[in-house]
């Protein structure tokens, strides 16, 4: 390609403190309209907005996190426009003084590689409520929800740092990583809890000057977030190739028709006066709210992958796949605490789980219907030898499909091992007995026919009995007389 | 005299001593305000049946318990200026933006007197937003000075003001951002004051200018204001900016005499402008307390000649934002006829603002915008700083500054509306205390030939409400001027 791709971000996040950011309402997804509400998110006259403390420990955590410049004096700026879902006719945010600022992030490609991206700035704003427009296109209202208005929002801005698609893929994943991590939201982006924005522009390869931004929004997962990047690359390409005009604007992605479509030109950009808000005195972040966020800061996921090496004997390439979802080191070392081996949790969670969770978009393991302690209980019992590993197998898809644990999925099909000598033996005999050819091929130095042998035992105990006490008595009566 | 005549500390009195009874206090109050209402028009809206209600309630508590020694309020009528919100009571800031505007929750100052159990009588006049020196913006009735009727009462605490000097409340509360209590206070003759940025919360004040709003008294006594101070004042969770100190017990501290203690007069506040009977009038307040032994200099307040410019770029700008939220969408008036939504805004906005408010709503979105933010508003911000520190330099010699509170009397109906400028100009004695943050009074110092009241201006420290009420206390003493207008 001849071009240079230049994509930056915008990432917000909603945090899950337990109250708004302004006010002492809950917040809380979902719900009758207008239900958590209170004068002073709704905006009535005469309210006043008070800042939520541990709202910005989240901002501080997170620009921590991300490696920022605190600003010890750091205040709330007012972004003036008129919307109707923005109750004061302005957004409390930060302009000037902005807590977190000149960060930097790393993140892994597919191959391992790491590389950075620089953090512009990090900082505290609330959200603004919910249009919601009625399903007849000829209907003269639509209907405003304050549920979300004055929920906690942390704004992260990169610099136009990455240089391909796959880049902003790999950069996204790590991101949401982060924010897991850090643990100061649910980052569902289905639910909107995690939203990301992203800029592109082209560039001439070789060239030293950049190309026209054009900014999308309401990239509602990361599927259509890569879409979109890849079809505006290409719309841009094609534009530069015909000589037309890239013009600055905002464009929103289309899921029907699979394209990015004009929602707002620069000839309507907004002068959003932006001034110190006077009802809030400004901030003073010391060095020892710092330090004590600091030394608060969860596990990062470095850290735990290194964690699970050393404490759990597992490869480096295990580590590395258990600790890229936070949900899913979690839901790992809860298994090893039930089960106590690593190892065999760890396969089980990389193949049959992971491969579960890729089918569905954005599944989430929380979600997911085998508890992790059921996973535990599971391998727990194949290391006792209640049940082989092929069994097991059974078991898993049982509990997948109707959502009951190991032991009940176990004694409801009557799943346990057989593994005393007394039961086992009789059929070993009696296949030995019906099979002389067998034999015959066995003891002429065929040594892979004991797999047809195995097989009929299998086949006689439907399934169930114990295949090393097979084995154990299959050499033991082949090799007799 | 009639029991509605008194001050709020006689009628306490004689509730205290039972010689009357609140029903009987309250019943002579709206008495009085029928018999004066038709000419004064102080009001905007009046509760009278619920106070006759909650009077009957209250009396029956006084029978059983006797009146509570920490209530000071209790049983008393007093009014709020229309910007403050109460629950289930009509505040429209005298816009026809907000006319039919009932708040689902009490201001804390509010609360604070239902606690005591105070009897709210009714919501008074003001200039729409609290913009003006005059109350003639208020967009639906006119209130008339007391003492001449073809006189204002000053703005935009008008009503608040003209209640209190008519007996038509014993005591009332009203807003100050650039003056708007001190001076109505001067043209009605009445006490008024307006506390330090902070010492008194604003949450459920409707917002005009969000760094220089603070609430304060009207009364008829300096006595009755320290109290009323006391009972609103204080930290609140609710409003940020709001500030954490003890509130000191400022009727008994201002009992204490003035002698050596040394009062500035800033020579700026004098200069040419000021009415000649006006400067007679404090020259004369300055001599009554240099009879009491303290000390009165001269010195200089140098920026003060950017204070009005100052005042109109900050407080305009933050007037535009503070007022965005009235776009007709979730309370207040909405238009009729809007073919989207940019069309509600625009008419909604159009037809419920009057041309004052819309005039610094534009000019403080200009002095926010791109390219002119740096030169106006950040530089104010600037200056702003400076004219606090001419008041600090002052306050390391001096414990209080004395200025008259207006450069005119009461001036007539129409006078100064032709030319936005000139009603600005009337503030100028007041506003620097609203940039500076610190407290200011104005009680009565005497009468024109005319026989309009004339305020002088009493100013102290940030939080030292004492000294400010024990120089307004002892010169009240000394005028002893007791002076009630012919209506």
């Amino acid at each position: 390609m001849k071009y240079q791709p230049v994509i930056g971000f915008e990432i917000h996040t909603e945090l899950k403190t337990k109250t708004k950011m302004f006010c002492a309402c809950e917040v809380a997804f979902g719900g009758d309209p207008n239900t958590r509400v209170c004068p002073v998110c709704v905006g009535m006259p005469g309210s006043l907005p008070v800042p939520n403390k541990t709202a910005i420990d989240y901002t501080i955590r997170t620009s921590l996190a991300l490696n920022c410049h605190i600003n010890q004096h750091t205040e709330f700026d007012r972004k003036n426009y008129y919307y109707p879902d923005l109750p004061k006719a302005y957004q409390l945010s930060q302009d000037y003084n902005i807590l977190g600022v000149n960060g930097q992030m790393d993140y892994e490609m597919a191959d391992g590689e790491t590389r950075t991206v620089r953090i512009n700035n990090v900082h505290i704003e609330e959200d603004a409520g919910k249009l919601v427009h009625p399903d007849d296109s000829f209907a003269d209202y639509s209907l405003v929800d304050l549920n979300r208005a004055g929920t906690p929002l942390i704004e992260i801005v990169t610099e136009p740092d990455l240089r391909s698609a796959s880049e902003a893929e790999a950069f996204m994943l790590a991101m949401k990583s982060l924010l897991e991590y850090i643990d100061v939201s649910d980052c569902k982006m289905e639910e909107g809890s995690l939203r990301f924005e992203v800029n592109i522009s082209l560039m001439e390869k070789g060239a030293d000057k950049l190309g026209t931004k054009v900014e999308i929004k309401n990239l509602n997962s990361m599927r259509i977030a890569m879409k979109v990047i890849e079809y505006e690359i290409k719309r841009q390409s094609r534009c530069l190739d015909k000589g037309e005009p890239i013009y600055q604007e905002t464009r929103l992605w289309d899921d029907v028709a699979c394209m990015t479509r004009v929602m707002r030109s620069k000839e309507e950009a907004k002068d959003y006066r932006y001034f110190p808000d006077p009802d809030m005195v400004p901030m003073d972040i010391t060095p020892d709210w710092v330090a004590r966020i600091q030394k608060e800061l969860p596990e990062l996921r470095q850290q735990k992958k290194e964690r699970f090496i050393m404490e759990y004997t597992i490869p480096e390439y295990d580590a590395g796949v258990l600790t890229s979802d936070k949900k899913v080191a979690d839901y790992f070392e809860a298994a090893v605490k039930v089960s106590d081996q690593p190892k065999q949790v760890s396969n089980w969670i990389m193949t049959e789980i992971l491969r579960e969770l890729k089918n569905e978009e954005d599944a989430d393991i929380s979600e997911f219907p085998v508890k992790a302690e059921w996973l535990g209980t599971m391998v727990g019992l194949i290391q006792k030898g209640t049940i082989s590993g092929k069994i097991a197998k059974k078991v898993f898809d049982g509990m997948l499909k109707t959502g009951k644990d190991p032991e009940t999925i176990i004694k409801e099909q009557g799943l346990v091992q057989i593994s005393d000598e007394g039961s086992i033996r009789p059929i070993v005999e009696a296949v030995i007995a019906e099979n002389p050819d067998s034999v015959e091929k066995y003891r002429s130095g065929n040594t892979k026919v004991i797999g047809f042998f195995v097989g009929q035992i299998m086949r006689k105990s439907r399934g169930k009995a114990n295949p090393k006490l097979v084995n154990e008595l299959l050499a033991e009566l082949l090799n007799q007389d | 005299m009639s029991l509605a005549a008194k001050t709020v500390t006689q009628i306490r009195q004689l509730l205290k001593e039972q010689k009357v009874s609140v029903p009987e206090v309250v019943a002579d109050q709206i008495k009085r305000i029928e018999e004066v209402e038709p000419k004064v028009c102080a009001y905007r809206s009046l509760d009278t049946e619920n106070a006759v209600a909650q009077a009957r309630k209250l009396q029956a508590q006084i029978d059983k318990e006797g009146y509570p020694s920490d209530q000071p309020f209790f049983g008393i009528p007093v009014a709020l200026k229309d910007n403050m919100c109460s629950v289930g009571q009509l505040t429209s800031c005298s816009s026809k933006i907000l006319e039919n505007f009932k708040p689902p929750y009490d201001a804390t100052v509010v609360s604070k007197l239902k606690a005591q159990n105070a009897v709210l009588i009714g919501k008074t006049n003001m200039d729409e937003f609290a913009m003006g020196s005059s109350t003639e913006n208020s967009a639906f009735v006119k209130t008339c000075n007391p003492y001449d009727l073809n006189c204002v009462p000053g703005g935009s605490s008008g009503g608040s003001a003209a209640a209190v000097a008519a007996d038509q409340a014993f005591a009332s509360l009203g807003s100050d951002t650039g003056g708007s209590i001190r001076q109505p206070a001067s043209f009605c003759g009445v006490v008024g004051m307006k506390p330090t940025y902070g010492r008194v919360s604003r949450y459920g004040l409707v917002a005009f200018a969000s760094s220089l709003d603070q609430i304060g008294p009207f009364s008829k006594s300096v006595e009755d204001a320290a109290l009323f101070l006391e009972a609103i004042s204080g930290a609140d969770p609710h409003d940020n900016t709001s500030v954490d100190m003890p509130v000191p017990s400022y009727s008994e501290e201002m009992k204490k005499p003035v002698k050596g203690m040394k009062i500035a007069v800033p020579k700026e506040y004098f200069a040419q402008g000021i009415d000649p009977e006006v400067k007679a009038i404090v020259e004369n307040s300055i001599k009554e307390l240099e009879a009491m032994g303290a000390v009165c200099e001269e010195v200089s307040l140098p920026h003060t000649k950017y204070c009005v410019s100052t005042y109109y770029l900050i407080a305009t700008a933050e007037a535009s934002s503070n007022l965005a939220r009235f776009d007709g969408v979730h309370y207040g008036y909405r238009a009729d006829g809007a073919k989207n939504i940019v069309d509600l805004f625009s008419k909604t906005r159009a037809e419920g603002f009057g041309d004052e408010v819309k005039r610094r709503i534009m000019l403080g979105t200009y002095v926010l915008s791109a390219g002119y933010f740096d030169a106006y508003y950040l530089k104010a911000l600037r200056v702003r700083t400076l004219i606090k520190q001419d008041f600090e330099n002052v306050f390391k010699d001096y414990q209080a500054i004395i200025t008259p509170t207006s450069p005119s009397p009461a001036f007539q109906f129409g006078a100064k509306t032709a030319d936005p400028l000139e009603m600005y100009l009337s503030d100028i004695c007041t506003i620097s205390v609203n940039l500076a943050g610190t407290n200011g009074l104005s009680m009565n110092a005497g009468f024109t030939k005319s026989g309009l009241p004339v305020g002088v201006q009493l100013i102290a420290k940030p939080f030292d409400e004492s000294t400010l009420f024990q120089v307004a206390w002892n010169l009240e003493q000394a005028l002893d001027l007791n002076c009630k207008p012919n209506l």
